[in-house]
């Protein structure tokens, strides 16, 4: 079984695409969509889980491609910006998926971008900005 | 066997003293005990980093060729509101100040915040020049009426952080007990106690080192956001009286410290503007007290670790905003606060904390290096803070 985070940019012709329903049916890959912005006519973007065996996984995003859906991997969404941070911890109980952590001894605060959902939370919460979105349309 | 403040400093001079943090003395106490300790070493010094809302900056702004008197009149600094009931050419920006009707801070609610008077100082200790818009009504001896100009520090005789309280010793635990998130100035807290904010940097922080303000008084010398500077007075909401544990620490918030310092000399790794969303803008600053071990009494005050102070963990969705229902609803320990979570009515909440340890320590070894140097020599306070039991031997 292989899992991978993905982003898929839609162009305003792909929108009207089932292409979810694709993915699943002919090529039975497992979808989790962990945050979607799509509308009719507009450029749209998805960031999904996928799974499956190997080349189910590879097939997939190959299909995506073809019809002309960007797949980019998803840990470059989400970015820490290590000089702004101060190590607070004010965001550490915010991460449902712990991405954000600290070591207790060096009371240093890391992001591991494989475990984020890019849920947000922590844009909310960080209170000097460390936590970026690199593209803000979703 | 006690020393005055003169032998330390000596010491300092010569090079010979012998300076610790308050979290590496705690250790050195446990091997050594009190007496051997308190023999050996001369200075503990202490840090916090942290969001201070009560604090500002004063600003002297040189005049233009013909003058103008601000004093009565209005001014800003990027939009942002400073105090202009002053003289002439001071003016007092608060580190909360907000732009009217800025789309940064007004996009939705929780609002974002993004831009307020901590920028501003942020923006000027960075080296940026910022707007100033200023109105007046003009007299014999000040004419001009209207003033539009980039300003930066070379633009000002005098530009000083002036912190009506800061280093709060001892700070409330925040949790919700309601159905809803709420965004307070102890940042968001999660419903159905989802999580514990907390706020101090404990075995660490200024006055829990100096619980009795023994040494700690009006005058007292403090590493200030990178510069040199003072506390002036008291902090307001100054309470000594907060009931105390055995070890002298207070169980809840007690005593502040109103401090004063030369911004132009101060740097962006110890201050920093923040937003909360929700709740506004503030200034964290960093702190730095070196407490003088001038006997026994303060090697025991300055080894107290994280495990025998106490925070009491209080409900802010009712009780704090209204004073109704449930309030404190438990005590418990710093060192539960930093393990990742405690433990309130049954329930594991994680704990996230606003005061930064991280930097707490760095405040704490900049101090001590800066000591041992020589290039930072201790101060006898001028006078005790309300409450003190000083000892200004």
């Amino acid at each position: 079984m292989k899992q991978m985070k993905k982003v898929l940019n839609f162009l305003e012709n792909t929108v009207e695409e089932p292409v979810i329903y694709h993915l699943i049916a002919d090529y039975g890959v497992r979808v989790n969509i962990l945050r979607a912005s799509i509308d009719a006519g507009k450029n749209g973007r998805m960031f999904v889980e996928l799974a499956g065996e190997d080349s189910q996984v590879s097939r997939g995003p190959n299909y995506l491609e073809r019809i002309g859906v960007q797949v980019e991997p998803l840990a470059q969404e989400i970015q820490h910006l290590t000089d702004r941070c101060t190590g607070c911890t004010s965001c550490v109980p915010h991460c449902p998926t712990q991405a954000l952590d600290v070591d207790r001894e060096s009371w240093q605060v890391s992001f591991n971008p494989e475990k984020c959902i890019v849920c947000l939370s922590c844009l909310e919460v960080c209170i000097y900005k460390a936590m970026t979105l690199k593209d803000s349309s979703v | 066997m006690a020393k005055t403040i003169e032998e330390i400093n000596a010491k300092i001079r010569s090079g010979k003293a012998v300076v610790l943090t308050a979290e590496e003395i705690i250790d050195v106490v446990r091997e050594k005990g009190v007496e051997q300790t308190a023999r050996d070493v001369d200075v503990v010094t202490t840090g916090t980093f942290s969001p201070m809302c009560s604090s500002g900056a004063f600003f002297n702004i040189k005049q233009p060729k013909a003058k103008m008197k601000i004093g009565g009149g209005f001014a800003t600094l990027n939009g942002v509101a400073a105090y202009a009931g002053l003289a002439a050419a001071d003016i007092y920006l608060g580190a909360t100040a907000l732009p009217d009707g800025d789309p940064r801070n007004s996009n939705g609610r929780p609002g974002k915040f993004r831009y307020g008077g901590a920028h501003v100082i942020e923006d000027l200790v960075s080296g940026k020049k910022v707007t100033l818009k200023a109105v007046g009504h003009g007299t014999d001896c000040y004419p001009l009426r209207e003033r539009e100009q980039l300003i930066g520090f070379d633009d000002m005789n005098d530009a000083f952080l002036f912190n009506p309280r800061n280093c709060y010793q001892n700070y409330n635990v925040a949790v919700n007990l309601s159905d809803k998130p709420i965004y307070t100035y102890m940042g968001k807290l999660k419903s159905n106690l989802g999580n514990a904010n907390y706020c101090s940097a404990g075995q660490l922080s200024p006055l829990l080192n100096d619980p009795y303000y023994r040494t700690i008084g009006i005058g007292t010398r403090v590493f200030f956001c990178g510069a040199q500077g003072y506390v002036a007075w008291q902090g307001t909401q100054h309470n000594p009286a907060a009931k105390r544990l055995e070890n002298g620490t207070p169980e809840t918030p007690a005593g502040t410290v109103a401090l004063i310092g030369d911004l132009k000399q101060m740097s962006l790794k110890w201050l920093k503007a923040v937003s909360f969303t929700g709740y506004g803008v503030t200034l964290s600053v960093a702190v730095g007290v070196p407490i003088p071990i001038i006997d026994e009494e303060m090697v025991r005050y300055v080894s107290v670790a994280d495990d025998a102070l106490k925070a009491p963990v209080v409900e802010y969705s009712t009780f704090y905003p209204t004073g109704e229902g449930e309030g404190r609803l438990c005590d418990v320990t710093y060192a539960q606060l930093k393990s990742g979570s405690i433990t309130v009515k049954g329930k594991t909440v994680p704990t996230g904390s606003f005061s930064s340890y991280a930097k707490a320590r760095e405040v704490a070894g900049h101090l001590k290096d800066l000591i041992c140097k020589g290039d930072f020599l201790l101060t006898r306070a001028q006078a005790p803070l309300p409450g003190a039991i000083p000892d200004f031997s």
